[in-house]
């Protein structure tokens, strides 16, 4: 079946901004991609060099259940001013995968702001996170303070430097190998 | 006639004595009708002055004795001996030319000379000259008088003084016996308005004309109201003073008559100068105008986009329309509204979108239709970008049809889709028998930083395909009115479900998107 890149700018080109942390909370590879729109809203997804989208891996499931008595599937926002909404810090963990190798990644926000949503289709099938992580694979949609929509990406990675880092990181296998 | 009556003379006798003018004497008078009002000052004022003392004699022997021992007290501690004169049935009266001329000079203790030189021939060609300078065009007009608060105040005092008066001949005045001072100063400038600028005077006028009167020497009349009454003065955003009239009416209605003597000399005094004109001015009522309209450019947003004070693309659809009726129009500013938008990047085609345009403050407001129709040739020539149709004049309850039209009509649109997989003429020959697909979508992201995150249901009602190439085809749809298409077509993050990605099996895009109809039968649609 021939699948051909695309002719034109993907829609994650077109109206998103990339922005990369790696090694989350000093794990390695643990790579996020925030996706953030030109009107501040950010997307959080997995960096196409984490650990879960390494081939061979198999998610077993996921979990929303950040701890006993916090559930990011609980999270409510009503109104034009999205009232209610939980409130994250970069370390904020979202959710947690389980792999059936007996690996466990847990996935932050990596930027302050409001939880909108998070993605509950990739409870029902989590495959579609290995499949299109960058969009419907996505974990979770975070709105940032108006004031702080330029400063949360301050300690981010852009594509660049991300591209960077993963050569480097590869390079530095490859030596000690 | 005079209009006068007998148990008026006392009154009369009484206000004029203190400054107070022949008309206000009439209010307190209750004559309420506008003929007497309406004649020449003088003539006016001698004519009182005739009638008051005509009667004396009778007068005299009317008074009782309380009454006139009361008034003289109060005439002594204003200094002024007039009506103690009188009293006693003094001569001083009858030598009227030296009485009157000086009369004629006393500034009115209650309308701070808005019944008296505000209402001469001179002040009136003052305000008409002002109307016909103003370039406003007008087929009749309404005029607005706003006249200082301290003349409630007065009048309060007036009034006070008066009933206290008249209630020692048993009679009663209550305050809305006393014709407002905005109705009797109306029913004199009416008419020479009227006459002056030759349209009638009508209270549903779109053309205003507003004249705002203040009188700084006696602007502290107010304040011991706000130290009696505090709760009655609260500070408002708009407001350069808390003593607005319906403050100090409010005030007026709540205070003791036994605080406002205390506070407040009755009869009030005379002031020094009449009134200082503060501003004439003109004004119109907006209007509006209709029509639809095309939009050829991916790169025109419909209203000015601006982000952090820049703007991003200089021209916009609304400012294409507008700045060619602000200009004929001779409008002071627009407000631009339609039946839904489209995105920058959208073009609308087919019959166009309905669109209004309120014009605020507009100098010209009498188009023909075939003024209109070159209007809108004018508008059609100055850019290719858009072009406008049915455009009309229409008044402000008609631009509700257009809104009506924004959640309940249809839509239809013509969108060009890319496929990541190569695709046949047969992959998307299914879409054709879809009716009636009803999809859920989530506030798609590109807009939830404005608006509540819901997920609301919307249908599909038919589309229609046709094969471009093995990774393009175009989509026709109709759809109800509120539905997100480019969220429909890539499916916005898996938010937007079922969407066109997910019903072939494929990666989706959309590159271009046009309106092809927005169906709102408003405005009529014209033959040109």
């Amino acid at each position: 079946m021939a699948t051909e890149p695309p002719t034109a700018p993907s829609l994650v080109d077109r109206y998103f901004t990339r922005w990369y942390k790696a090694d989350v909370k000093g794990r390695p590879c643990e790579d996020h991609c925030i996706l953030q729109h030109s009107n501040r809203i950010c997307v959080i997804t997995l960096a196409e060099s984490h650990p879960v989208l390494k081939s061979g891996k198999t998610i077993q499931s996921i979990s929303y259940q950040i701890s006993t008595n916090c559930s990011r599937l609980e999270n409510k926002v009503s109104g034009k001013f999205k009232r209610g909404a939980q409130f994250l810090t970069e370390l904020a963990p979202l959710c947690k995968i389980y792999c059936s190798d007996g690996e466990e990644y847990t996935i932050s926000s990596c930027v302050r702001g409001r939880l909108m949503e998070v993605n509950e289709n990739i409870l029902h099938k989590p495959s579609i996170l290995q499949e299109k992580p960058s969009t419907e694979g996505y974990i979770a949609v975070v709105l940032p303070k108006f004031e702080e929509s330029k400063s949360i990406t301050e300690g981010l990675l852009t594509q660049k430097q991300y591209e960077e880092v993963v050569e480097k990181r590869s390079n530095g296998t490859a030596g000690t190998s | 006639m005079f209009p006068l009556t007998e148990e008026n003379k006392f009154v009369a006798q009484l206000l004029l004595s203190t400054g107070t003018c022949p008309r206000c004497i009439f209010r307190f008078c209750g004559v309420d009708f506008h003929a007497p009002y309406r004649l020449p000052y003088k003539e006016l004022l001698h004519d009182l002055q005739k009638y008051l003392e005509t009667e004396k004699d009778e007068l005299i022997l009317e008074v009782s004795n309380p009454a006139p021992k009361k008034i003289r007290l109060q005439e002594l501690e204003d200094g002024t001996d007039d009506l103690s004169q009188n009293g006693e049935g003094g001569s001083s009266v009858g030598d009227g030319s030296a009485d009157s001329k000086n009369l004629d000079l006393t500034v009115c203790n209650v309308c701070l000379g808005i019944l008296q030189e505000f209402c001469e021939k001179e002040f009136v060609k003052q305000v008409c000259h002002k109307v016909e300078t103003s370039g406003f065009e007008f087929t009749s007009l309404v005029f607005s008088v706003s006249y200082p608060p301290q003349v409630l105040v007065r009048e309060h005092a007036a009034w006070l003084l008066v009933k206290q008066e008249m209630g020692k001949q048993s009679l009663s005045l209550g305050r809305s016996d006393v014709v407002q001072l905005k109705e009797a100063y109306k029913w004199i400038m009416h008419p020479l308005f009227s006459e002056e600028l030759g349209v009638p005077i009508d209270g549903k006028s779109l053309f205003e004309v507003s004249v705002v009167f203040a009188h700084p020497e006696t602007v502290e009349d107010c304040h011991f109201l706000g130290t009696i009454c505090p709760d009655c003065f609260k500070p408002a955003k708009n407001k350069q003073s808390v003593f607005t009239r319906m403050a100090v009416m409010k005030a007026l209605n709540k205070i003791k008559e036994e605080d406002f003597h205390k506070q407040f000399p009755c009869p009030p005094n005379s002031p020094k100068a009449v009134c200082t004109v503060l501003e004439i001015e003109c004004a119109h009522g907006a209007v509006f105008v209709a029509g639809r309209y095309n939009k050829y450019s991916r790169n025109l947003p419909q209203t000015p986009w601006v982000i952090d004070g820049e703007r991003k693309l200089e021209s916009s659809v609304e400012e294409l329309i507008a700045d060619h009726l602000l200009i004929v129009f001779k409008a002071e500013s627009f407000n631009f509204s339609s039946s839904g938008r489209e995105d920058v990047d959208v073009r609308t085609l087919g019959n166009g979108r309905p669109f209004a345009v309120e014009l605020v403050n507009p100098r010209r407001v009498r188009f023909t239709s075939q003024d209109m129709k070159e209007l809108q040739q004018k508008i059609n020539q100055s850019s290719n970008k858009i072009q406008v149709r049915d455009l009309q004049l229409v008044t402000r309850e008609a631009i509700g049809h257009m809104k009506e039209g924004e959640e309940e009509k249809t839509k239809t649109y013509s969108a060009l889709i890319w496929t990541n997989k190569a695709i046949q003429k047969e992959d998307i020959e299914f879409l054709n028998d879809v009716k009636d697909l009803k999809i859920d979508q989530k506030t798609p992201l590109r807009v939830l930083h404005r608006r509540p995150l819901a997920v609301r249901t919307r249908v599909i009602h038919s589309m229609e395909t046709l094969f471009v190439d093995e990774h393009h085809f175009r989509l026709c749809l109709k759809t109800q009115a509120g539905t997100y298409i480019k969220e429909f077509v890539h499916g916005d993050f898996g938010r937007t479900k079922p969407n066109i990605g997910s019903l072939m099996n494929v990666t989706a895009d959309i590159l271009e998107l046009d309106v092809e109809s927005v169906d709102v039968d408003w405005p009529p649609a014209l033959d040109n």
